[in-house]
């Protein structure tokens, strides 16, 4: 089973794309200056789409292990790296005119995106605790720097730091549970795990396992561990914001599921009920917290809550099907998510950007295009039916009830409910007010064709393509059981 | 009791109170002080335990640099403690009860914590194998076990913690560096070039007349 080095590089040339590539760019950029931010910009986008490209290639043979058993490449981890990498490239995309227009065009920018992107392909892939650890550190801290990557504004560098103490002290739980659990396993390599543990939980074992829940339940700000995300969704730079909602939340979900799934499969009746009331109270936040936000950032943050709350619910699960759910789910808010902030980045009046909800007051008389593809994305954000966000809440809910949680399903129902209001209440604000002034036109841009694209993804494409998408995810949940 | 033993009570009982000390105490610079004692009680428990490699590591780099540091940072920036506890008394209560769970679940953890059976191990149980390699007679020495291991079976975590590092000091350099402007510096090769004759002038100056 143990592979030579050649053989073992092969499999993991995405993740040596990364950082070597990043490296290198960081030289360029270093001898260039920051005159060569856009140029290194467009390079980084190759980069990743040309390590999305290669993960696309190796995919589809059977699982490998490499390094001891610490990194697996299988259909799951490929799966969640195409996303991720797809979600880093849109998010540098989407960044260049507002970066430029806030005097922030460096070239470190994208090379730390690049490198966070590396640290989450770790996450995707780990499959042992030290691993699992420092997949989640080489992205955080890539993630507290781009935090607060506007280091003259005060909101953006007290995200960071807000960011920086919460993420380290959620790192801390982490470890705390990561120690526990070895003490009581003797093993951090997830299968090993799996085999000390058996089919009956020590009580040591399920207590290192709560704090090992409590800190990845931080990193993909599921509640009661989400008070840091409105204030970081808020302050950072809104590119950053955009990058913050997609690529991270799908690389910790990742990690949460094969940290759940791989050593403690057998022992699911004790952790099934934590991550139930996470996605419960994680829904509620993002239900009722949301109704009250008068600033569109904040708003997305306290959306993006509750929709880690309704992934979690095919956590909860925890069958294959609960799994593949979940994996749809992130790939369906990854795309509406992006969407929602390309029109965000699109609020821009003469002397700035605008954030606060009232802006977007009678949107469909000053800029009837954008107005109705925000329309588009609001509805399916809330899971209105023709839309793809209902058929992603659907086979959540399909999964719980088959899993014996009926009453999960029917109180993610009943908030789901709730939180549409919030959503309809932008789209009554933009059909039906008097008109805010406009926004400046940008006919074509990036922006335009990103938050274009993601709306017709929304609407009719994926639609047609489920049923890929729906076989794709199944067989990389199929691959973590 | 063996010179061991008695070894371990002395460094056991200064590292737990010395780290009292460090929350105890009021002034921010006796708790560094207190805190570098606790580290170098740690250091001697690690030599007891056969691991002097690590016991080095934490006399020089927790010692020797981070508490510097720390002290460094405590003296260099003022902290006003007194309104820091304000409000102390007001949380008191909660994370009182927090802790007091933290404790009881703890206990609860550590209650239930067996050896493996003789079973187990014989049937290479994780734990039989986790430190017999560097407990065997004739093992290597510890930095070599762990020159044996860390660019071998470790090579995955020693790369990304120096990716991790990579990005720490991009971090360090992108949030606090600044280009300023007019700023005079020294240019040696402009100093060096520089000769007598660019610089000095003789004047003859007639008695009593001036320039």
């Amino acid at each position: 089973m143990s592979l030579t080095l050649s053989e073992t590089l092969f499999w993991v040339i995405p993740e040596l794309m990364l950082a070597i590539g990043g490296m290198a760019l960081l030289i360029a950029g270093v001898f260039l200056g920051d005159k060569s931010a856009r140029m290194i910009s467009t390079a980084s986008i190759g980069l990743l789409l040309a390590a999305l490209l290669v993960v696309v290639a190796l995919n589809g043979g059977p699982a490998e292990d490499l390094f001891g058993g610490a990194f697996r490449i299988d259909a799951f981890s490929s799966f969640m790296k195409m996303l991720i990498f797809g979600a880093a490239a849109l998010a540098i995309l989407m960044s260049d005119k507002y970066l430029v227009g806030e005097q922030l065009g460096r070239f470190e920018y994208p090379v730390l995106i690049v490198l966070a992107a590396f640290g989450m392909a770790l996450m995707a892939s780990a499959n042992d605790l030290i691993a699992l650890y420092m997949g989640v550190e080489a992205q955080s801290l890539a993630l507290y720097i781009l935090a607060a990557f506007n280091r003259d504004s005060r909101r953006s560098t007290e995200a960071g730091v807000k960011y920086f103490v919460l993420g380290a002290l959620s790192s801390c739980l982490l470890l705390y549970g990561a120690s526990l659990v070895y003490g009581f396993t003797g093993a951090t390599q997830f299968n090993a795990i799996a085999a000390a543990v058996g089919d009956e939980a020590n009580v040591g074992v399920v207590i290192g396992l709560v704090f090992l829940i409590s800190g990845l339940a931080f990193k993909v700000s599921a509640a009661p561990f989400h008070m840091w995300t409105p204030d970081v969704y808020e302050g950072a730079p809104t590119p950053v914001t955009a990058f913050f909602a997609a690529a991270p939340k799908l690389a910790a979900m990742a990690l949460f599921a094969r940290a759940l799934i791989t050593p403690f499969s057998e022992i699911a009746d004790d952790w099934r009920p934590i991550i139930a009331v996470l996605a419960v109270a994680s829904m509620a936040v993002g239900a009722f917290s949301a109704i009250v936000q008068s600033n569109i950032k904040r708003l997305m943050a306290y959306s993006s809550i509750g929709h880690m709350g309704f992934a979690l619910i095919g956590l909860a699960a925890g069958t294959e099907r609960g799994v593949g759910s979940v994996l749809i789910y992130m790939t369906i808010y990854a795309i509406m998510t992006v969407g929602a902030f390309a029109c965000i980045l699109l609020m821009r009046r003469r002397g700035g950007m605008t954030e606060a909800i009232e802006d977007l007051a009678g949107l469909t008389k000053t800029s009837p295009g954008l107005a109705l593809i925000l329309t588009i994305l609001l509805f399916s954000l809330a899971g209105v039916p023709p839309t793809i966000g209902f058929f992603g809440k659907l086979f959540v809910f399909q999964a719980a009830v088959e899993a014996d949680l009926v009453w999960l399903a029917i109180v993610g129902a009943i908030l789901s409910v709730v939180s549409a209001y919030y959503y309809l209440r932008i789209i009554w604000l933009m059909w039906f007010n008097e008109p805010a002034p406009p926004f400046e036109r940008e006919v074509g841009s990036r922006l335009g064709l990103t938050a274009l694209a993601s709306a017709a993804l929304v609407f009719p494409a994926l639609l047609v393509l489920m049923g890929p998408l729906i076989a794709a995810a199944r067989a990389a949940a199929s691959s973590l059981f | 009791m063996t010179l061991a033993a008695f070894a371990f009570w002395v460094f056991a009982l200064s590292a737990v109170a010395s780290g009292l000390m460090v929350i105890a105490s009021r002034n921010p610079v006796h708790s560094v002080l207190f805190l570098i004692l606790a580290f170098i009680s740690a250091a001697g428990l690690f030599v007891l335990m056969g691991a002097e490699y690590l016991a080095m590591l934490l006399v020089v780099v927790y010692v020797g640099a981070v508490a510097v540091l720390f002290l460094f940072v405590v003296m260099m920036l003022d902290v006003d403690f007194v309104e820091m506890k304000q409000g102390f008394l007001q949380y008191l209560p909660i994370g009182v009860a927090i802790a007091g769970l933290v404790v009881v679940e703890l206990i609860l953890a550590f209650a239930a914590w067996r050896m493996p059976s003789n079973a187990a191990f014989a049937d290479g149980h994780p734990m039989a194998t986790a430190g017999s390699a560097l407990a065997a007679p004739g093992a290597p020495t510890n930095i070599e076990g762990l020159g044996l291991i860390l660019y071998t079976d470790y090579v995955h975590y020693f790369q990304i913690a120096g990716m991790i590092l990579l990005v720490a000091m991009i971090g360090a350099i992108v949030l606090t560096f600044r280009t300023r402007e007019g700023l005079k510096k020294q240019d040696p090769a402009a100093q060096v070039a520089r000769r007598r004759a660019d610089s000095v002038e003789l004047k003859k100056v007639k008695t009593g007349q001036g320039i």
